[in-house]
Order: structure tokens, then C-alpha cells, then sequence
């Protein structure tokens, strides 16, 4: 087995890792920043099987919240008929804290029941509405299970495939 | 004709990792009763206490059965049910 060099790298899943283009991360940033002080939440769809993080979704938060976000039952079914019918998956599950580190909450652990999903928390605590520092962390949450994950931006899919 | 269920991620490893399974019912309580004797276990990942869980939606021909009568909501032959974790979560 491969040892991680340094502490900030070492409960990092072997060669698991989230790779997404500059303009999802972009939005996704934008989005948590704009909602401040609720939460912000959404997806990234993208081919079923692909791991390609493709098609930025904002969802509502329709809890409206600062402590809590929940997807209205309405828009989550029509989401999930829309990925079904371009067979897509959610690859990325994103959501903000904003008063916490971007780190899954135990309630986060308990309710997140899509185990292929890249789940990215992102913190808004220091001052993101006013153009302040925004945390981006990824995670995988499986059975309980909470496993972070390296982000890597690249500028655009096509060209984190070339060699 | 039966009753089609579409059954998410999470719960395709009490149907052998089918998307989409058949069922008999005259009320979606019926419908789990029938689904869990062919795929025991699924309903308690559905129903608590006699009712449907908080973090679960279910749909039946697109409407979301909290507001139809819960698990009392009518189904009948050829009607589809659509079972979706909720997405949520909070710090």
C-alpha cells in the first residue's frame, strides 16, 4: 500500500478523487456564495457510469434555511426524470455550511443515501458573501461511511484526458 | 397489468439491481406489503412506526403521497410508483 505523503493528504481515499471542470466549481462557488447566509444545494448530473461531473443543476433549498437544506419533493422528482431520461446520474451532490467547516455533519452522514455520489461541501463561514475565502471539499458517504477525497479542477474535461 | 415501482440507487440491492419492479396492491401500503414478499427488507427502509419515513418520497403517477393519503394513497393497475431518497442534510 501507497503511503500519503504528509498528515493533510493522509485519510485520503487511494485513488479517489473528484475531478471537475473550472466553470462547475465556478457555479457551484457562486451559488453557495449568493444564498449566504442559508444553505445552498444541487447537483452536477452527468453520464451514468462516466464519474464526469457535466450538468450544473442549482437546486432550491426549500427548507430556506441557515442549518438545514432539503431538495423540494417536486423538483426532486422532476430532476431525477430528467437524468433518467438523458441517462445521467447525480455525480456531484453539493451543498453549503455556513457557519461550519465543509465537512458532512452527522445529520449529512445519516441522510445521504446516494453511495456513487461525490458529496462536496463547501463553507461560506468566512465572510463568502462579501468575497471572502470559500472552502470546497469533496467526500464519498457510504453505509456511515465518511471518506474525503482530492479535488482536482481542471480547466475542461477534454483536456485533463490528454496525456 | 401490474403496478410498475421504479426503485432508486440505494435500495437496488433488494431487487437484484433492478431499476424498475412489478407490484400488486389496491393502497400503496399493499403495494409494500407485495413488494417486500418478493424483496424482503425493502420496507423498513420505507416504513417506520406505520407510516412512511421522513427522508423518503414517494410518488404515485407523479404525486407526491403526502398529499394523496400516505400510505393509504389509492393505486390501481397500470398506476407508477416512484420511490426517491430525500436530498438533504444540514450542519
Amino acid at each position: 500500500m501507497v503511503r500519503a505523503r504528509g498528515a493533510v493528504t493522509a485519510r485520503f481515499y487511494p485513488r479517489c478523487v473528484l475531478t471537475i471542470d473550472q466553470a462547475t466549481y465556478d457555479a457551484i462557488v457562486a451559488h453557495a456564495r449568493r444564498d449566504h447566509p442559508d444553505e445552498a444545494c444541487g447537483v452536477v448530473a452527468g453520464p451514468e457510469g462516466s464519474d464526469r461531473p457535466e450538468r450544473f443543476v442549482p437546486m432550491l433549498n426549500a427548507a430556506r434555511s441557515p442549518t438545514f437544506y432539503e431538495f423540494d419533493p417536486t423538483d426532486l422528482l422532476k430532476l431525477y426524470r430528467e437524468m433518467d431520461d438523458l441517462d445521467e446520474e447525480p455525480v456531484v451532490i453539493y451543498h453549503s455550511h455556513t457557519g461550519t467547516e465543509a465537512y458532512p455533519s452527522r445529520t449529512d452522514i445519516k441522510l445521504a443515501q446516494e453511495p456513487n455520489a461525490h458529496y462536496v461541501l463547501v463553507s461560506t463561514r468566512d465572510g463568502a458573501d462579501i468575497e471572502g475565502p470559500v472552502e470546497f471539499r469533496s467526500f464519498r458517504i457510504v453505509e456511515g461511511d465518511v471518506t474525503e477525497e482530492e479535488v482536482r479542477v481542471v480547466p475542461t474535461y477534454s483536456a485533463s484526458q490528454e496525456q | 397489468m401490474a403496478i410498475e415501482v421504479r426503485v432508486p440507487t440505494i435500495l437496488r440491492n433488494y431487487t437484484g439491481g433492478q431499476k424498475a419492479v412489478t407490484a400488486e396492491g389496491g393502497s400503496l401500503s399493499e403495494v409494500i406489503d407485495n413488494l417486500d414478499s418478493n424483496h424482503p427488507g425493502i420496507k423498513d427502509r420505507l416504513v417506520e412506526d406505520g407510516d412512511l419515513r421522513r427522508f423518503v418520497n414517494v410518488y404515485v403517477n407523479d404525486e407526491d403521497v403526502r398529499f394523496t393519503g400516505g400510505l393509504g394513497t389509492d393505486v390501481s393497475d397500470g398506476d407508477a410508483v416512484v420511490i426517491l431518497p430525500a436530498v438533504a442534510g444540514g450542519m
